[in-house]
């Protein structure tokens, strides 16, 4: 099979179309095309198309999307148990993953896209309400959605019985409140349901018991922006792109110390090298410190990992995870405890206070790394940071927590010797937690204090 | 025969009979304010019926009493309560936890400026640093979420600095009531909230004409006000898609880049898996 190009529109080929967001627009372009082909066939027959495809989640974690749609039980004919209840389709459209910058100008340019989509998702899993759950900080992608919802409803693409298929559905362009946290999907359901945003115990998963502890599916913008063009290309034309385990395009957003930082999409697997030849490189050819591969969860990488397939496996063989592909990129010029202290000030804003090991243990770490970076820090802080994030890791309620310890983590990997100089280069330290070892103060006569000279 | 005074045993004096103590009764609750009238009820109520269940109004509703108000007060939460049914213990749970509900009256415009790590490094921190002491003084710099100026009075300005407002290729970013501008400096964000202050609207780098908090709440919250003078169209017009946005597509267009060509016809759909 020949190599697709370097950058394949597939999500993004409407973009540059005048009004691209107007339904005019959106249907001289072939949009609400897949809805026909998707009403001909059996539910179950696009689950299976869509597991086929090998899609997979585009909000982070990348579970594979049929899969998750092939969870959500159906009536059996009972009237019982959770196959009776309703199901439902909600969006998580909240982003806020720092680096993260792809679902807004998607929403923006292209809201129809992600309305196609959730109509066929929808018919799938046989819901009848879809909620668009968005950040209420994204203002115009919810005008844009809500005329979008306005449009498809008078071309009767929504409403009772689409396209004389017996199919009803609504949909909502539901405005967050400003909480990072809600971007996580029990936490974003609660939120739906008019709660405080905090995660759910798993399991029961969403798709037993979601909204309002019915079967749901979530799914990020672009995950379900993805499915009219499988729908009208098929599987194997999906997979075409992208690698054998992580196939498909997807939007690279590229930003910070790039020429040309921008939304490429591009087919899964494709280098940071790759990328930043598309951005035109390293802005005004200061050399590459540190990046992310997908947003501040995912552990840093450095300029050794330039060669990275960027896809869901090469992410995590090279110790990090490909998330968002939120490709944020640092020149020399930038402190990496410094970084790492404004992120950790970021998830300790955002760590919703239900679970002690986050609640707790980011904020700690705001006052470690802080008064590190103010420069009163020593070498025993290094050791507790990675002793706290090990608390932390795995014993939260949910991944704002793990990706609390991402940064700091990783950063110590690779950058502890940068830690090392900075306390280093401020030896006069004196606090009072030092002081209490008082037999090594008295006998050295208040020298040699603990990790001060180390 | 009369005893002595005291207890004869201890001599110490009587017991006091313990006497009933009178705490002051909690006012009478007032009414809800009167600012909630005909047409915020009648909108709660259409923003009620879009849910399956009525509780999922709440983060909307707040944001319409929040449009209302300029802030949410306590008359604010007991309205939603009272039309949703629930405690106002409840609602200011909620109300609480997101940031973009304000527990005190905030200005005409809300200023936000990211300054989260990436913003930070390319300026966001010089930017909310120098907009911190331009709009309150050296001496005293505005405090997170402070307002210059009598809140809710022309060319009034709240302050914050913001979490990852998304924008990250377009950094550093600041919002002004939700509207981005993007690309900004320490001198671009000074000449905006100087204009804001002389009650100009400067023109957003992408999203709709500039208008003011409580306007963008309104809408928020799913209604456009009649009486602005910025109609619905254009609301939803307006420039989008930034440079950067679509810098991948064009890229794509210049070298003739493109997906690989789909079937014309979709492909046949896989057979109906086997019922277990």
């Amino acid at each position: 099979m020949s190599t697709p190009d370097p950058i394949t529109p597939v999500l993004t080929r409407r973009w540059l179309s005048p009004r691209s967001w107007s339904i005019d627009t959106y249907t001289r372009l072939e949009g609400y095309s897949s809805l026909r082909t998707a009403f001909a066939a059996h539910p179950d027959q696009l689950i299976q198309l869509v597991k086929d495809s090998g899609l997979r989640g585009r909000g982070g974690a990348g579970f594979p999307t049929g899969m998750k749609w092939g969870f959500i039980p159906q009536d059996d004919g009972s009237g019982k148990g959770p196959g009776a209840k309703p199901k439902y389709l909600v969006i998580n459209a909240d982003e806020g993953e720092p680096g993260t910058c792809k679902d807004i100008p998607t929403m923006m340019a292209d809201p129809h896209a992600l309305i196609e989509g959730c109509i066929v998702t929808s018919y799938a899993i046989r819901a009848n309400f879809c909620a668009i759950y968005v950040r209420g900080e994204a203002l115009h992608c919810i005008r844009r959605l809500r005329a979008a919802v306005r449009e498809a409803k008078d071309a009767g693409y929504l409403g009772r019985d689409i396209l004389g298929s017996g199919f009803d559905l609504e949909i909502v362009v539901h405005a967050g409140a400003g909480a990072y946290i809600c971007g996580e999907e029990t936490a974003l359901l609660d939120s739906l349901e008019g709660r405080r945003g905090q995660p759910r115990l798993k399991p029961p998963f969403p798709a037993t018991s979601g909204l309002y502890a019915s079967p749901t599916v979530v799914n990020n913008v672009e995950t379900i922006a993805s499915v009219p063009a499988i729908v009208a290309g098929g599987a194997d034309w999906f997979r075409s792109m992208g690698r054998e385990k992580s196939p498909g395009p997807k939007i690279y957003s590229i930003s910070g110390h790039v020429e040309r930082p921008g939304q490429y999409e591009a087919p899964l697997g494709i280098t940071l090298r790759g990328l930043l030849e598309l951005a035109g490189g390293m802005k005004d050819g200061v050399p590459l410190k540190f990046w992310t591969p997908g947003g501040s969860s995912t552990p840093l990488l450095t300029a050794e990992h330039l060669d990275v397939p960027l896809d869901f496996e090469g992410a995590a063989e090279a110790g990090s995870m490909l998330g968002t592909t939120a490709v944020q990129v640092f020149n020399e010029t930038v402190s990496v405890p410094w970084a790492v202290m404004k992120w950790t000030e970021f998830y300790s804003h955002e760590s919703c206070g239900k679970c002690t090991p986050c609640r707790e243990g980011t904020y700690w770490l705001v006052q470690v790394l802080q008064r590190m970076v103010r420069g009163e820090g020593t070498t025993a802080d290094i050791d507790m940071m990675v002793d706290v994030c090990d608390n932390i890791l795995g014993r939260s309620f949910c991944a704002l927590g793990d990706g609390a310890t991402s940064p700091i983590t990783s950063a110590i990997q690779y950058f502890r010797q940068e830690f090392l100089d900075l306390i280093a280069s401020q030896p006069d330290v004196e606090r009072p937690e030092q002081l209490a070892d008082v037999e090594l103060a008295e006998r050295t006569d208040g020298t040699e204090l603990t990790g001060a000279h180390a | 025969m009369t005893l002595p005074e005291g207890n004869p045993e201890t001599n110490s004096p009587a017991p006091v009979t313990p006497t009933e103590r009178h705490f002051p009764a909690p006012a009478e609750p007032s009414p809800v304010s009167p600012v909630f009238d005909e047409l915020t009820r009648q909108r709660t109520k259409e923003i009620i019926s879009l849910y399956p269940q009525s509780r999922s109004a709440l983060l909307p509703l707040l944001h319409l009493v929040q449009s209302v108000e300029g802030y949410v007060s306590t008359d604010g939460i007991r309205y939603c309560a009272e039309a949703l049914d629930l405690t106002t213990a409840e609602v200011s749970a909620v109300a609480t936890f997101y940031t973009m509900y304000k527990r005190s009256p905030c200005g005409e415009h809300l200023v936000s400026v990211c300054t989260n790590t990436l913003c930070a490094a390319l300026g966001g921190d010089d930017i909310y640093d120098r907009l911190r002491t331009h709009l309150g003084s050296a001496d005293r710099p505005l405090r997170h979420e402070e307002t210059a100026g009598e809140p809710g009075s022309p060319g009034s300005i709240t302050l914050e600095h913001a979490e990852c407002l998304a924008a990250c290729d377009l950094a550093p970013v600041l919002q002004v009531n939700y509207e981005y501008f993007d690309n900004q400096t320490v001198d671009s964000a000074v000449e905006l909230v100087d204009a804001l202050r002389r009650g100009e609207r400067p023109q957003p780098t992408r999203g709709a004409p500039l208008t003011d908090l409580r306007t963008v709440e309104l809408e928020l919250a799913g209604f456009t006000d009649e009486a602005s003078t910025v109609d619905t169209t254009a609301r939803v017009e307006g420039p989008s898609s930034a440079v950067e946005s679509v810098r991948g597509v064009r890229l794509a267009e210049e070298n003739g880049w493109t997906a690989p060509a789909m079937p014309d016809e979709p492909p046949a759909m896989p057979a109906l898996p086997e019922k277990k």
